[in-house]
């Protein structure tokens, strides 16, 4: 099995997932949801990047990857530690309610 | 030195007042009376001591000089010639008072107010002391921020809105200058390579037509906010009628001269013929200021607001006389400064006598005061009448000359300005009606003035008598200055003005390298 | 003897000050003797300089006494100097002697009032500023004394203040006149500009070379300090304070608002007589003004029913006279009109405040009445100075004095016919309204109670004025009358002849004519007021008479009109803009940055969701500008 996916269906993946990404940070209102989305929209760049890399056979998307692999966890696991407070704090997940910081 | 030492005094008495204030609170009334007294009594001192040299043409009577920041051309330059010696003796005189007065008006936090009181009288000596723009400028914050926070706290109901007002006012045109004061430092660096500061080294800056305009603007909005002069007056009324008695003296009785000195000082020489062009427009301010605070002083029912309202008019006169630029107007600008300082001052002292005791401002809640108070009506009579120009009192003496001499620059305006004197005959007799004739339509009698208070309005009225009988020491100080800088608009010319000035002029001081200076 | 001339105003100053400041403990007999005792003792030196000055007349034609230099700038250089010449001896005289007078009688007057020290220290202070108006020898120091006669009117008028009426009469003296005072400023700030001083004498002397007969500038300045005049004399169309200023305590009338403080500008203009002869078209306006006034005062004087109004109307009315002289040229007539209605006016003040204390301050003269026989004192004096104030012939001062303006209104070089006429009114009018004064308080039934009678300390100065107002007028009589001139050869130093020009009749006719109008007015008012008093009622039932009885009562409506044409509009203005609308504009300002504040607000909504929103739709547009350009 040898057949090549062509790169722009990939992209057309990653794009997709972007854009699920963004929809679902914009229409859900459960933090760990968003927070989800947000994993999501950083995949899709992943793979954006990987595929560029292949594309070019060049190491550097891989090495990008790696990269957002590692902030993707960073950021989960201080993303997740918020929401602890949050929920804690406020008993709610719903970010709707938490508008206090506004001008 | 000395100079030096008065401001040094004023700021190290502030400190001693916030600082052991915290322990026993009646100590600060007395560290600043001391204090001020102490400055009273020396720039009393130097104007006996000076009085005889005042008459030669103008010099330096007293000067000091030292470096402050060398790299930029910054001195530490402070000098006084008669005009900044008979403004230091109306500080430290109005400084007393208003220490007097604050004596059983300031109930909390005795020791920061004390320490504020006297940071603005260092300020405003500093003002009329600096011969270095830089320093100048810093002088003429620290005389604002202590101001701000006095009638911030200190004041009564609506005193943020009022402090808040009066800081903007100041601040916003205060940057102007500074804007301008270094427009004319890269100026003058460009010309002549030297980056200086120092006023005597800028006086004489040749600057191209049109800048010069702007740059004589700049400074002159700044001096024309503090005045006030319409239209920026609007601050004037709120803070003075929002700040505590001893705040709303020296905002009238000092704050405003500032402006005025800055225009006598600064503009006129800085921007000669800049401000020979501006003169007109300037005098038409002028006017319309005399006329328009007199017409709003009018329907005011705020007694302090009444009174702010008539310092815009008389401010009014002030700016008239100074740019009609000849040597009658100016004497009777200095003399306006001297006498509306201790006239309003005066009002607005009996403005926070007669709201100790009735709890009141408004004057359709007085009336009929004469009836138990008549020492105070008498008072209050004799400063209405320095406030309408009474011949015989030093207001008459003040805008008499003023008005002769704008006639000669410009009779039209003067004669619209000589209603100014029908106004104030009008709002004068108003207060006094309002205040203290009529019927007394409360129970409770009013105490007449206790001996503090007798003492306080009573120098005020020697002063002003003073100034009205016998004014001749003051023109005579003020004298050389005055001319001075009439020979820069007449005859003689500019050129021969600097000449016959007889500047100390720091030849000892020579430019080494780009923008650094080194004392041989 | 005559290095004491400073003595004169400071003496009352030094009363004033003694009386201000220590005037709470003083007992009223030592603030009686202060008050009363400074004027007189300068009415002593005044006689005793005086009597020098006639026997040993100075060579240069005046004493002068400098005390220091009040200003010196440059050129200018007013000094306080006091100067006498024979036209400030006769008002320094008048405002002595008739104010130590009128002090003496103050000190009965006044005694039940509380503010004793007060009035007198009040008093004091206006003696020294009328004497310093009239010694003054420069215009500064003159007006040093006008506007401190204005101001110590100003105390006087409103002396009982708990009464807002009089606060508000005190005032507006205080506001019309300083609208003549502001003129006459700005033009001493014509003439230091043409003339480089403010002395008289400099003035005098320089202006005939300096200006031609008509030149606009001179015209300028006499017309100004005509302005200055009619301010301070309640002359048209400035002299409706002056009805309102009876206010006062009657002495204060008396002093200031009939004898002296109103003949100021009389004095002003006679002093700056080169002035005005070089300025005919201005010399012509104040006799027109002259003349007009004492018209429309004497009408008003027809109508009023309070005795203390009347009065102020004929004040204004014979001050009219006064300045129909001085524009017709005829200084010394004036002057001479000047002095003798001092005396009269003074007096018919004093005995009207007299009356009106006895009858437990009652002003209105128809419920006087009957007077004659209980107050024969105050009767007969009161008599005599109506006597002079209606001129009549031979016996009283006040014909000899009138007599001559009437004459010279016509046969003066500025004179004609029509001045002449009306004067000749006037003075029809004047016996009308002092007739019916009279027979009105005095004959007729008694109407009001009588209280405590005058005692001697009021009716002697009564008796003295009275006695002037007879022969004060023997020293200057007609030319047909023997031609003794006593009082203008005096003056003449200081003012020049009156120049004749216009051919009429002899001037015994004048005479003739003016005793005949005085005797018509009189039998107009013997025939109303007495004899016929059913005329004055079929007089009230016609519609036309009634409505000019309001108009003259009310003064010709200039209140009404002042009213609608300044005051109005200026307080309207001034309310309207209470808040002052150059304010608005900051506070504008400061509201549209707040508003603008709170819309951006609206975008910092602190949902996290609209945040994200936002970010994509900004990441849209640039990438569909990136695309599209």
């Amino acid at each position: 099995m040898n057949t090549t996916i062509p790169p722009e269906t990939v992209m057309l993946l990653a794009a997709l997932l972007f854009v699920l990404g963004i929809a679902g940070v914009i229409i859900r209102k459960n933090i760990i949801f968003m927070l989800l989305s947000v994993e999501i929209m950083l995949n899709s760049a992943g793979l954006a990047f990987i595929i560029a890399g292949a594309k070019w056979a060049q190491p550097d998307g891989q090495i990008m990857f790696i990269f957002i692999l590692a902030m993707a966890a960073a950021e989960v696991s201080i993303g997740l530690a918020l929401i602890l407070q949050i929920y804690h704090q406020h008993k709610s997940m719903d970010i709707d309610r938490l508008k206090e910081m506004n001008g | 030195m000395i100079l030096v030492w008065l401001i040094g005094i004023l700021m190290g008495g502030g400190i001693a007042a916030l600082l052991l204030g915290q322990g026993n609170r009646g100590l600060p009334r007395w560290i600043s009376l001391f204090t001020v007294l102490a400055g009273f009594l020396a720039v009393i001192y130097i104007w006996i001591d000076q009085y005889p040299i005042t008459q030669f043409p103008h010099k330096w009577l007293i000067q000091y000089r030292s470096d402050w920041i060398p790299n930029f051309g910054i001195t530490f330059h402070l000098a006084i010639d008669g005009l900044s010696l008979l403004l230091l003796v109306l500080t430290f005189f109005i400084g007393l008072l208003a220490v007097v007065c604050s004596w059983t008006e300031v109930k909390e936090r005795e020791g920061f107010y004390y320490f504020n009181l006297l940071w603005i009288l260092a300020g405003i000596c500093g003002v009329f002391m600096a011969l270095d723009l830089f320093l100048f400028y810093f002088f003429w914050e620290v005389m604002l921020i202590p101001m701000y926070f006095l009638i911030g706290i200190w004041g009564s109901e609506n005193r943020v809105y009022a402090a808040y007002k009066f800081f903007i006012f100041t601040q916003a045109s205060g940057l102007l200058m500074l804007l301008s004061i270094l427009g004319l430092y890269f100026i003058h660096a460009n010309n002549t390579g030297i980056y200086t500061f120092n006023y005597l080294d800028l006086l004489g800056t040749s600057i191209p037509e049109n800048i010069q305009y702007w740059l004589m603007l700049g400074f002159l909005i700044a001096f024309v906010v503090k005045l006030p002069i319409v239209p920026f007056h609007s601050w004037l009324p709120d803070a003075h009628a929002e700040a505590p008695t001893a705040g709303s003296l020296i905002l009238a009785g000092l704050l405003l001269k500032t402006g005025a000195y800055g225009i006598l000082r600064f503009v006129l020489p800085l921007f000669p013929s800049a401000s020979e062009q501006f003169a007109p427009i300037a005098m038409l301010l002028g006017v319309v200021g005399i006329i328009y605070g007199a017409i709003l002083a009018f329907s005011q029912t705020d007694l302090k607001r009444l009174v702010a309202y008539t310092s815009v008019s008389h401010m009014g006169f002030v700016m008239l006389g100074i740019f009609a630029l000849n040597e009658l107007a100016l004497q009777g600008v200095v003399m306006q400064l001297l006498t509306h300082g201790i006239s309003t001052g005066a009002l607005f002292i009996m403005a926070g006598m007669l709201k100790e005791r009735l709890h009141t401002r408004d004057i359709d809640q007085m009336g009929g005061l004469w009836k138990h108070m008549p020492q105070m009506g008498a008072m209050g009579m004799i400063f209405a009448m320095a406030s309408l120009g009474l011949p015989g009192l030093g207001n008459f003496i003040a805008e008499f000359l003023i008005l002769l001499g704008a006639f000669e620059a410009n009779p039209w305006l003067t004669i619209c300005a000589a209603l100014g004197l029908i106004f104030s005959a009008i709002y004068s007799l108003r207060i006094l009606q309002k205040v203290f004739l009529g019927s007394y339509q409360k129970d409770t009698p009013v105490q007449d003035l206790v001996w503090r208070e007798t003492t306080i309005l009573a120098s005020l009225i020697i002063s002003i008598l003073w100034l009205g009988v016998f004014p001749q020491p003051v023109i005579n100080t003020v004298k050389p200055t005055v001319i001075f800088i009439e020979k820069i608009f007449h005859d003689q010319g500019i050129a021969q003005a600097y000449l016959d000035r007889n500047i100390i002029k720091p030849q000892v001081i020579s430019k080494q390298k780009k923008g650094t200076y080194v004392r041989k | 003897m005559n290095n004491l001339l400073w003595l004169i105003p400071v003496l009352p100053l030094l009363g004033f000050l003694i009386l201000s400041l220590a005037g709470k403990s003083l007992s009223k007999t030592s603030i009686a003797l202060i008050g009363v005792g400074s004027v007189s003792l300068s009415a002593l030196i005044t006689i005793l300089i005086g009597l020098n000055f006639l026997n040993d007349p100075p060579a240069a034609g005046f004493i002068s006494q400098t005390l220091y230099t009040w200003i010196e700038i440059g050129n200018f250089k007013p000094e306080i100097t006091f100067l006498l010449d024979p036209l400030s001896l006769v008002f320094v005289f008048v405002i002595t002697f008739i104010g130590a007078l009128i002090h003496v009688y103050s000190a009965g007057f006044m005694k039940g009032d509380k503010d004793y020290s007060r009035f007198f220290a009040s008093m004091n202070l206006f003696v020294f500023s009328m004497l310093v108006l009239v010694l003054a020898d420069n215009l500064l120091l003159l007006y040093l004394g006008w506007e401190g006669v204005g101001l110590c009117s100003y105390l006087l008028i409103g002396f009982w203040y708990e009464n807002p009426q009089n606060g508000y009469a005190a005032r507006k003296a205080f506001i019309m006149t300083r609208i003549g005072d502001t003129a006459m400023a700005i033009a001493l700030f014509m003439i230091f500009s043409w003339f480089a001083s403010l002395q008289i004498s400099d003035i005098l002397l320089k202006a005939p070379q300096l200006f031609q007969q008509g030149d606009t500038t001179i015209t300028i300045i006499a017309l100004l300090l005509l302005a200055g005049g009619i301010g301070k004399s309640a002359q048209l169309p400035l002299q409706n304070w002056l009805p309102d200023a009876m206010a006062g305590p009657s002495p204060v009338s008396a002093l200031i608002h009939a004898a002296t403080m109103v003949t100021a500008g009389v004095y002003l203009i006679a002093r700056m007589n080169v002035i005005f002869e070089l300025a005919p078209i201005a010399q012509m306006t104040v006799a027109i003004i002259g003349a007009a006034t004492l018209l429309i005062a004497g009408f008003s004087a027809c109508t009023q029913y309070d005795i203390k109004r009347v009065l102020a109307y004929s004040t204004i009315s014979q001050i009219g006279y006064m300045f129909l002289a001085l524009g017709l040229g005829a200084w010394t007539a004036a002057i001479f009109h000047f002095m003798i209605h001092a005396f009269f006016k003074a007096l018919l003040f004093l005995a009207a405040g007299a009356i009106i204390e006895t009858l437990h301050h009652e002003h209105n003269m128809f419920k006087m009445g009957g007077l004659k026989n209980k107050m024969p004192v105050i009767f007969w004096t009161f008599l005599i100075g109506s006597a002079s104030l209606a001129a009549l012939p031979l016996i009283s001062a006040g014909f000899y004095s009138k007599d001559p303006i009437l004459w010279y209104a016509w046969s003066a070089e500025k004179g004609n016919m029509i001045f002449w006429a009306i004067a000749l009114l006037g003075a029809f009018i004047t016996a009308a309204y002092t007739c019916r004064m009279v027979i009105v308080t005095f004959w007729g039934s008694s109407k009001t109670e009588i209280g405590h009678m005058p005692g001697s300390l009021m009716t002697t100065p009564l008796l003295v004025l009275a006695f002037f107002s007879v022969v004060a007028g023997f020293i200057e009589l007609p030319h047909n009358f023997g031609h003794f001139t006593l009082f203008s050869d005096f003056l003449h130093p200081v003012l020049p002849e009156v120049t004749m020009g216009n051919e009429t009749w002899p001037e015994w006719i004048f005479q003739l004519m003016a005793s005949l109008a005085t005797f018509g007015g009189i039998y107009i008012s013997y025939q109303l007021y007495s004899k016929n008093p059913a005329l004055i009622l079929r007089l009230k039932q016609s519609s036309l008479a009634t409505a000019l009885y309001q108009f003259w009562f009310l003064g010709w409506g200039f209140d009404r009109l002042y009213d609608i044409l300044f005051v109005k509009p200026l307080t309207y203005l001034s309310n309207i803009n209470k808040n002052d609308i150059v304010d608005q504009i900051y506070s504008g300002i400061s509201f549209i940055s707040i508003k603008l504040y709170r819309l951006l607000s609206y975008t910092q909504s602190g949902s996290l969701r609209w945040y994200a929103m936002g970010l994509l739709l900004g990441a849209i547009i640039i990438l569909t500008i990136q695309i599209v350009t």
